[in-house]
């Protein structure tokens, strides 16, 4: 057999939305060549999740269902993505490139003695080598790269950058049976941050601050247009370097890597360090009082403004337009 | 505890980025050099627990010559010893072939643990460490922000999306650092004294014993076939808003809401 394999990512038995996107591009990539898409699954009692896979593209769902796997680990997740591997013999493996994709996917490549080439923004297929684009030297420029002709092509799609769809279709559910693990680095405990905030990673919008805001206490202005929102609250490093916000809400080079439908830059200057984690949103917005700020140079819109007088101003907007 | 930091030499992040001549890498004329941001955790990491346990650190670069400099950093900070893998692309980014050569040189070299950056500045690939790890059959850690040492396990916090995993591993294994795991130090006069007068163990690829029938001793698994710079991005629209923040307000809103279709 040929085709795409895609590592699908769960926690808590739900599916991750990063793995629905990189199952869904898989289907639009195999639609050119025929080839058949099958998943991978791991964990304990997920079972009853491999089904609805098949909605999304995948003809086989493969699940490894076992106690050891009820957290993740790299050793035993690796173990269950190679038996997948095995059986269908694929092109390409998929992972989304989220902290869990990004741990596993080098070290099931390096276990199948190729490369992999890691958070991946715009794919091809020329033949049958994917062509991938993905940012590199902090999003200043862009790599368009391939496997240099090693197979399965180990690919980890950057999250919310290429879309989930629904194609309809079902899924036949093969269980990995007979896998033997040993797991060394165990993780004995999945510890949630933040009292069930949004993360900046998954957000689909962010509102995020700097040092513009003087201080942690106007954070509260940053959350109350995010609530609006429906947003997560980014920040700059310099306000996280001044304690203001955990790291956790950091974006950029050394924070979070995030491609939001709408970010929302607060007193941001915009520092190609910034820019590193924020510039492929897709939609940009700049709120700083000096109109010379780096940040209106990526924006797609912007205020040159007083944030604390533009941002509670749009807050009333905004509650105008949701009739709230 | 004998500890293995791995550095990458790579252009420092606020530098300005042109295309070479062959569309392929960057053109290094006035980029300055520096050990990669995360590295310079993962080398804190080391010097602290040496510091209270005892042991020694080696610091490990696979680059070119001016990668040298980059050692004599970690040295000046108080590494003890430093290894140089002669070769490779001045910019490099394939992650399996470097972590080949990286295995090859530490596999016979006695290490309590392997510790690397989450990431490499610049390649951005966050590959290296965890295909180490799986080359030399040993466990890993990635992205860790705190860790609690022991004599042959730890402990250690790794960040994933809206939390952290605590994961408990036995020694050795691979760590690869994230921001927050330290306050890297910067060198004192008297390390950078000191540094130069450190030996640094100059090694060749070919001599590591790996397939030698391809390109500098290690077969390609990443090719790349161009670099760009991004496209330009179209003016933004910027409102003014000193005088009357409220109607800039109102009319951003309108904006995203009517020709953005964000909400
Ligand atoms: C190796 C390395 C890694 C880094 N990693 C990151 C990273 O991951 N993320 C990151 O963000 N940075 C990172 N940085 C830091 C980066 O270089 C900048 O220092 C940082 O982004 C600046 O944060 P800022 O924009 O909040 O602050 P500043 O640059 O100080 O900008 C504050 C802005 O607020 C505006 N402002 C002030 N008052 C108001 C007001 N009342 N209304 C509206 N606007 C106002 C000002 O005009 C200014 O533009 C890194 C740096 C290095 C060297
Ligand atoms: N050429 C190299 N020599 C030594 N260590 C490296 C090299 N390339 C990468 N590393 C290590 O691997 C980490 C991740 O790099 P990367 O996978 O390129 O993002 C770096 O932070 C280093 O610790």
């Amino acid at each position: 057999m040929a085709g795409i394999l895609v590592f699908i990512e769960q926690r808590d038995g739900s599916i991750r939305k990063g793995s629905l996107e990189a199952l869904s591009e898989a289907k639009r990539q195999a639609a050119a060549t025929g080839w058949p898409v099958a998943a991978v699954l791991a964990g304990e009692g997920v079972s009853g999740s491999a089904a609805g896979l098949g909605a999304y593209g995948a003809s086989q769902v493969f699940v490894a269902d076992d106690p050891n796997l009820k957290l993740y680990s790299a050793e035993g997740y690796s173990e269950a993505v190679a038996a997948a591997v095995e059986k269908v013999s694929p092109d390409a493996v998929f992972f989304s490139a989220t902290a869990m994709g990004r741990d596993l996917a080098p070290r099931v490549a390096a276990r199948l003695g190729v490369g992999a080439l890691a958070d991946v923004t715009g794919l091809s297929l020329d033949g049958d080598t994917f062509v991938a684009t993905r940012p590199v030297y902090s999003a200043k420029a862009f790599a368009t790269v391939d496997t240099a002709g090693k197979k399965p092509q180990v690919i980890g799609l950057r999250p919310n950058v290429f879309s989930a769809e629904e194609s309809g279709g079902s899924a036949e559910v093969v269980n990995l049976d007979a896998l033997s693990f040993s797991i060394r680095a165990v993780v004995k405990e999945l510890v949630s941050s933040g009292g069930g905030e949004i993360d900046v990673a998954e957000a689909d919008v962010i509102v995020s601050g700097g040092r513009g805001l003087k201080g942690p206490e106007n954070f509260a202005l940053m959350r109350e247009l995010a609530d609006l929102l429906g947003a997560a609250v980014g920040a700059s490093r310099a306000a996280v370097d001044a304690g203001w916000i955990d790291h956790s809400h950091q974006v950029g080079q050394t924070g979070k890597v995030v491609s939001p439908s709408l970010y929302i830059a607060c007193g941001i200057s915009g520092a190609i360090q910034h820019l590193a984690g924020m510039s492929s949103s897709k939609i940009i917005v700049a709120i700083n009082k000096d109109p010379d700020a780096p940040i209106f140079k990526v924006a797609d819109y912007g205020v040159v403004g007083d944030l604390f007088h533009v941002v509670p101003a749009m807050i009333e907007e905004i509650k105008k337009i949701k009739g709230a | 505890m004998k500890c293995i930091v791995c550095m990458t030499h790579v252009p420092d992040t606020a530098s300005v980025i042109k295309i070479g001549a062959d569309g392929k890498h960057i053109d290094e004329s006035g980029i300055k050099w520096i050990v990669s941001p995360y590295d310079e955790y993962a080398l804190e990491e080391a010097l602290l627990l040496t510091e209270s346990k005892g042991g020694e650190v080696t610091v490990v670069t696979y680059g070119p010559q001016r990668a040298e400099a980059g050692l004599r950093e970690c040295l000046a900070r108080g590494a003890h010893n430093a290894v140089h893998i002669v070769g490779g692309e001045s910019t490099l980014g394939d992650s399996l072939a470097i972590a080949k050569v990286l295995a090859a040189a530490l596999k016979d070299r006695e290490h309590d643990v392997v510790l690397c950056g989450i990431k490499g500045v610049g390649t951005d690939n966050a590959q290296v460490g965890p295909m180490l790890a799986e080359l030399l059959g040993l466990p890993h850690v990635s992205g860790v922000t705190k860790i609690e040492w022991s004599d042959a396990s730890i402990v250690a916090h790794r960040e994933v999306e809206g939390g952290y995993e605590v994961v408990e591993s036995p020694l050795p294994a691979v760590i690869t650092a994230q921001k927050g795991l330290n306050e890297p130090r910067y060198a004192a006069l008297k390390g950078i004294m000191a540094a130069k007068r450190k030996p640094v163990e100059k090694l060749e690829v070919g001599a590591l014993g790996l397939d030698e029938s391809a390109l500098a001793g290690v077969e390609a698994t990443y090719s790349v076939r161009s670099l760009e710079l991004p496209p330009a991005k179209e003016a933004g629209k910027i409102i003014q808003g000193e005088d009357d923040p409220k109607a800039a307000a109102a009319e951003l809103v309108k904006l995203l809401a009517d020709e953005a279709k964000v909400f």
